[in-house]
């Protein structure tokens, strides 16, 4: 009942309702173009856009995560792709445990990683990832609860702003160190690959890869719809009004630090989950997912998108990721730059993202999301002291 | 007057910021129900004042007490303000990104823990709360406006709707006509006096004419401490008063 009324707020927004049925209409046309058409007909999809298509999902449910935090809580989070690789991480360690005596080594216990490092027995924070049930709680948990203790401290002396980005980007960093590591057993340089199958289905095939996709797509809507059902509530308000004063709100009575905690975790939980549909679509997982650069990418998508809109973020991750895809093949050393350069262009001359954009289209009707973003950036440029209080 | 029967107690009360000593051995006494305005010059140490009875700074000494027994000093920002009592900031801050409405909401008194909130239902109480206060502070008509649209004199006396939402048992008032216009000033008057009615309220203000029109008793602070106390003519009439504040 109370679960009902929560997710009725994810419907009021009809550009929410319009993302959610491009999302639909994804999930249904790509399977159905790939597999029902055949290969010679101009409409097939070629195999390889599947897993392509299914990456950018789960980029778009990252982006939508850090929106949660940056774009509704003013939580400026530059290591955010650490929460999505740990999710990975963990789907990675349940795929390596899948591939029983089928390794180079043929170890039924060992990943061949460990054999070559002559390790004699498995760590005890492997134990448990043979199960699938086990391994997903941990995709959700790990994050999970590194957000909730890195999130703890930050928010409870007080950091904010710009210090607390580089705290994030600090943390993913560290975590990047630790897993370059052969001796912390996640496999070092090379991380996890090799899969062999996924709850018994074949990886490799093309109808698993159809079969992530479709999850993929319904792990964003799920999202989309939580996130929407988050920000309408009378928490969602609160947030905003963290967001924009969060001095005000101590006078009010609220804690801001726990408030803010809310957000931060849920995002992560909601990143892991976006890593862990990740790894098993292109197939490997290693340490560079956990670099700084990643995490600004996320920034990037997120503003390129328009921030404290929720369908911006997915969008922006799909046309930054498309324009990557295309931009590394035909020009591969220039891609940073074009990148760089974009998120210059759209901070200076579209501070309100794609979104902002549809919005100078229907200015009669300003959206109330669009004047919270442009009040919110107004009030990180006019007044910074506020932030650092 | 003693401790005991007060609903705001300060003995004593120092505080320095890198030498300076903003506040110096103030002491302040507020009865129940009372309306007490401060005035003084720049610098005198009132919003420090503020500050120190809403556990935003700490004082290095001295006692301050809410309703006698509850020692402030060992209480953050949240808790204070959960105690009862509330704060009216000299810049209006209101939630700019929120409509008249939802600011209200937000204040509303009640439960403040994040998870609730989350598959909080508006009640008809509150409903009804948020009507009544709409009234008291005349903005009916823009309940659904966004509070940034707001003029300057509005989202003033929304903040006072604010406070009235908390239901406060004190009401600590920083300069609430700066900026208004005469019309404005003598409706907060209005505002303020109905207020009075029901809580205790300090009121910081400059405009002679604002603090004439409350008619209530005058603390003057200079350099942290109390310079004189009593009617706005005995206080006005203080050599020391006309020498630091009010000029000759």
């Amino acid at each position: 009942m109370i679960l009902a009324r929560f997710f009725a707020g994810g419907f009021r927004s009809p550009l929410v309702i319009a993302g959610m049925l491009i999302i639909l209409a994804l999930a249904v046309l790509v399977p159905v173009l790939n597999m029902a058409v055949p290969a010679g007909s101009p409409f097939h999809m070629p195999d390889y856009l599947v897993p392509l298509i299914g990456k950018y999902l789960c980029y778009a449910l990252l982006a939508l995560a850090l929106d949660l935090v940056w774009g509704f809580c003013g939580i400026l989070s530059l290591g955010h792709a650490a929460f999505f690789a740990l999710g990975g991480y963990a789907m990675g360690m349940y795929l390596m445990r899948q591939i029983g005596t089928r390794g180079v080594y043929g170890n039924p216990l060992l990943p061949d990683f460990m054999v070559f490092l002559n390790w004699k027995e498995l760590p005890w924070y492997w134990f448990g990832f043979d199960n699938f049930a086990f391994a997903m709680l941990m995709v959700v948990l790990v994050p999970g609860l590194l957000a909730l203790v890195f999130g703890w401290f930050a928010f409870r002396s007080r950091v904010t702003g710009v210090y607390l980005s580089i705290i994030t980007q600090a943390m993913t960093f560290a975590l990047m160190l630790a897993f370059f590591r052969n001796e912390m057993g996640f496999g070092g340089n090379n991380g996890l690959t090799d899969f062999k199958d996924i709850v018994g289905f074949d990886i490799a095939a093309q109808s698993t890869r159809i079969g992530l996709f479709v999850i993929s797509a319904a792990a964003l809507i799920i999202g989309l719809i939580i996130t929407s059902a988050v920000i309408n509530s009378k928490y969602g308000k609160i947030l905003a009004a963290v967001r924009d004063a969060e001095s005000r709100t101590r006078f009010l009575g609220y804690r801001p630090e726990n408030i803010k905690l809310i957000a931060f975790v849920l995002s992560a939980v909601v990143a892991g989950i976006a890593g862990a549909l990740y790894v098993p679509q292109v197939g490997i997982i290693n340490p560079g997912e956990f670099e700084p650069a990643n995490s600004i990418e996320v920034v990037v998508w997120t503003a390129v998108g328009g921030r404290g809109t929720l369908v911006g973020p997915i969008a922006g991750a799909f046309l930054v990721n498309a324009g990557k895809s295309w931009f590394t093949g035909v020009l591969p050393e220039y891609w940073l730059f074009a990148l760089g350069g974009l998120f210059i262009f759209v901070t200076l001359f579209m501070p309100k993202g794609i979104m902002g954009l549809l919005g100078l289209a229907r200015r009669r009707r300003p959206s109330p999301v669009d004047e919270m973003s442009s009040d919110a950036r107004a009030d990180i440029a006019t007044n910074p002291a506020e932030q650092e209080q | 007057m003693s401790k005991a029967t007060s609903i705001l107690y300060l003995d004593g009360v120092s505080v320095s910021f890198d030498g300076f000593k903003a506040i110096n051995n103030l002491s302040l006494t507020l009865d129940p129900g009372e309306m007490r305005a401060i005035i003084g010059p720049n610098g005198a140490g009132k919003t420090t004042m503020m500050d120190i009875i809403t556990g935003k700074t700490r004082p290095d000494e001295g006692e301050v007490f809410f309703n006698g027994t509850i020692d402030l000093t060992r209480h953050d920002e949240a808790e204070i303000a959960m105690f009862g009592i509330g704060r009216k900031f000299q810049k209006p801050t209101v939630f700019e990104s929120q409509t008249v409405e939802d600011n209200l909401l937000l204040s509303l008194k009640g439960e403040r823990r994040g998870f609730p909130a989350l598959f909080y239902r508006k009640s008809k109480d509150d409903a009804a709360e948020i009507d009544e206060i709409l009234g008291t502070i005349r903005l009916e008509a823009r309940r659904k406006d966004l509070a940034a649209n707001l003029s300057h004199g509005q989202k003033q006396w929304l903040e006072i709707g604010m406070l009235l939402a908390q239901d406060p048992k004190v009401l600590l008032v920083d300069e609430p006509v700066a900026g208004m216009t005469d019309a404005e000033t003598e409706e907060t008057a209005r505002l303020l006096k109905e207020i009075a009615k029901t809580h205790s309220v300090i009121v910081v203000e400059h405009d002679m004419h604002f603090v004439r029109e409350l008619g209530v008793k005058v603390t003057c602070l200079h350099e942290g401490s109390v310079l004189a106390e009593g009617t706005l003519d005995h206080v006005s009439a203080d050599k020391r008063v006309i020498e630091v504040y009010l000029g000759r």
